[in-house]
């Protein structure tokens, strides 16, 4: 047990370091001075005044200086000062987290819910074939628009929800609505795939044979094998989901990383892209440790054998 | 033989093959598409640009098709005269990640193993990511422009390219037609440049045909968010955050051109599945 935490211990701890490491470097391939870049083109500085920047920022120190401190920083958990908004990034970050946090939670879960109802109740060929269809247009509308849509007919035209804000708590209900979409479509097809597959194979017959319906043979045993498959794409999901946040704060006009992200690519905000970069890692280790606590539950032919039981 | 990167692909396709009618439903939406793409003066009723405080959004009619925006344009002409930028950028992201895949994959199918390993495991870590938040990061890093979000759609869909040119290399440089073109005095290179990179192409081809919709996708999100084409450029995914504005009085100016995005990318799927089905079928 002890040997298992140190390896996970071992692996986020190369991860994120690969990350900070990659984040450090692309930074200073792309060609320009990073201080011209953070100032944008519209500005009038002198020269002296960039220097003083350079040198406030520790950009005149040789590359490996600069690549060391900047790791000791890490390490002390401190992610440097935006440049834009002249605040820790930790504190730019942390301010806007929960707020994205609830809205992929809560998509998540919508995402989840409706992949298993369309995979327990549609059975049947056709059935099948219609979730295929709606799968398939919902993976190719943006995400954006999808957003407009709900929008327009149930902000607008209904007027069942607001139209954005963050006070009320039904503001949430149509981002979230927006983001769960295509992450369920997608969780929808392969979990769809996995049953099929299953439903082939010679035990599927057994398990009929022995008397058990449609529902309890999906249930019971087939959706297992989907689940596990759609296990194995849980960093593709959780990227959807980011990916998603970004998209869909800005249709709403929510606060939430995906804004803070947006607004530090457009004003050239290093240390914040880098901090949101971070913290995609880390998610991204989170999420790979919980699959992998999960999927003993779903396949026994993982889990071990407990010592000292016969 | 598998010419599918989804890791449960290689039986038989079940998402494949679709109706002919929906079949002829998508190359009809492409052939239209590309018609707007190629020739935009011949489709569209009004100048893209032409501004007409008087007539700013006006609901659809005969006159406007789609009705206008904010400042009078016509937003069916729009549309029109965005198809080129829009699917462009899709279609030039597609074909360079195409070659720099090929280049890529074929050359990692045949280099020493350490190479190998250390291109398929760049590529794994990419795959492992949606197409569209690689490439925002690419742009987060680059910086926002528009050649710098056709770079990062590139980038974002080389990966898939990479691993199929490898596998597909891999097993053709085994081939029996390769391995006759040895015996008969043809060189290891020639051989490799002849018998070997053109069928790699030809799978490579098909996946592409998937592969538009979703570069499509990832450069309208990109454009939606305010970092490629800036206005008054007719771009899709730019129409419909100029949309989102207006959405309580005006809802056609962002629903028609998501439904061209939408459209576009159904019709490219279903297509790139079909061919696939077809080339899987041949295959085995």
């Amino acid at each position: 047990m002890l040997v298992r935490i140190a390896g996970i211990a071992a692996s986020v701890i190369v991860v994120l370091w690969g990350a900070a490491t990659l984040a450090f470097l692309a930074f200073r391939v792309i060609p320009g001075d990073p201080v011209s870049v953070m100032l944008g083109p519209q500005a009038q500085v002198s020269d002296a005044v960039k220097d003083g920047i350079r040198s406030e920022l520790g950009l005149d120190r040789p590359p490996l200086e600069q690549y060391l401190s900047y790791l000791g920083q890490l390490l002390q958990g401190n992610l440097g000062e935006s440049y834009q908004l002249r605040m820790p990034v930790t504190d730019v970050i942390g301010r806007q987290l929960g707020s994205t946090l609830q809205l992929t939670a809560l998509a998540l879960l919508i995402a989840v819910v409706l992949a298993l109802a369309v995979a327990l109740f549609a059975r049947g060929r056709v059935s099948r074939g219609i979730a295929a269809g709606v799968e398939l247009v919902v993976l190719s509308s943006p995400v954006f628009w999808i957003g407009i849509l709900l929008l327009s007919v149930f902000a607008f035209g209904l007027g069942w929800f607001p139209v954005s804000g963050t006070r009320n708590p039904a503001t949430i209900v149509l981002p979230a609505v927006t983001l769960a979409l295509p992450v369920g479509a997608l969780l929808g097809q392969v979990l769809r795939d996995g049953i099929e597959t299953a439903e082939r194979q010679p035990w599927a017959t057994t398990v009929r044979a022995r008397g058990a319906g449609q529902v309890r043979l999906t249930s019971h045993h087939t959706l297992r094998h989907g689940a596990a498959g759609a296990l194995t794409l849980a960093a593709y999901l959780v990227g959807s989901l980011l990916g998603g946040a970004v998209l869909v704060e800005t249709v709403f006009a929510r606060p939430g990383i995906g804004r803070v992200t947006l607004a530090a690519i457009t004003d050239r905000d290093l240390p914040v892209i880098t901090g949101i970069i971070l913290f995609s890692a880390l998610a991204f280790v989170i999420v790979n440790l919980v699959v992998e606590m999960f999927y003993p539950l779903l396949d026994p032919r993982l889990r071990r054998v407990r010592q000292g039981r016969a | 033989m598998s010419t599918s990167v989804r890791p449960d692909a290689g039986s038989a396709p079940r998402i494949g093959r679709a109706r002919p009618i929906v079949l002829w439903a998508a190359l009809i939406v492409l052939a239209v598409v590309a018609a707007m793409a190629l020739f935009p003066s011949l489709l569209a009723t009004h100048d893209p640009l032409r501004t007409d405080v008087r007539a700013a959004l006006e609901a659809p009619s005969a006159a406007h098709l789609f009705g206008t925006d904010q400042s009078g344009r016509d937003v069916y002409s729009r549309v029109v005269h965005g198809a080129g930028r829009s699917v462009g950028i899709g279609l030039l992201a597609t074909g360079l990640a195409l070659v720099v895949g090929l280049i890529l994959g074929a050359l990692s199918g045949i280099a020493p193993r350490a190479v190998d390993a250390t291109v398929m495991r760049i590529t794994d870590v990419l795959l492992a990511f949606p197409e569209f938040l690689v490439a925002l990061v690419v742009v987060a890093v680059l910086g926002p422009g528009p050649t710098n979000v056709a770079i990062a759609v590139t980038i974002a869909a080389v990966p898939v390219y990479v691993r199929l040119a490898r596998v597909q290399t891999r097993s053709l440089a085994l081939a029996e037609h390769v391995e006759a073109a040895r015996i008969l005095g043809v060189s290891r290179a020639r051989a490799f440049i002849r018998h070997v990179v053109p069928g790699v192409l030809g799978s490579l081809s098909v996946l592409a045909t998937i592969g538009i919709g979703s570069s499509i996708l990832a450069a309208a999100g990109l454009s939606f968010l305010g970092l490629g084409p800036i206005e008054p450029s007719p771009e899709w995914g730019l129409m419909l955050s100029g949309g989102r504005n207006v959405l309580g009085t005006a809802w056609w100016i962002a629903v028609f051109p998501g439904l061209a995005i939408t459209l576009t990318v159904v019709s490219a799927t279903i297509v790139g599945r079909t061919l696939r089905a077809r080339a899987e079928g041949r295959a085995s």
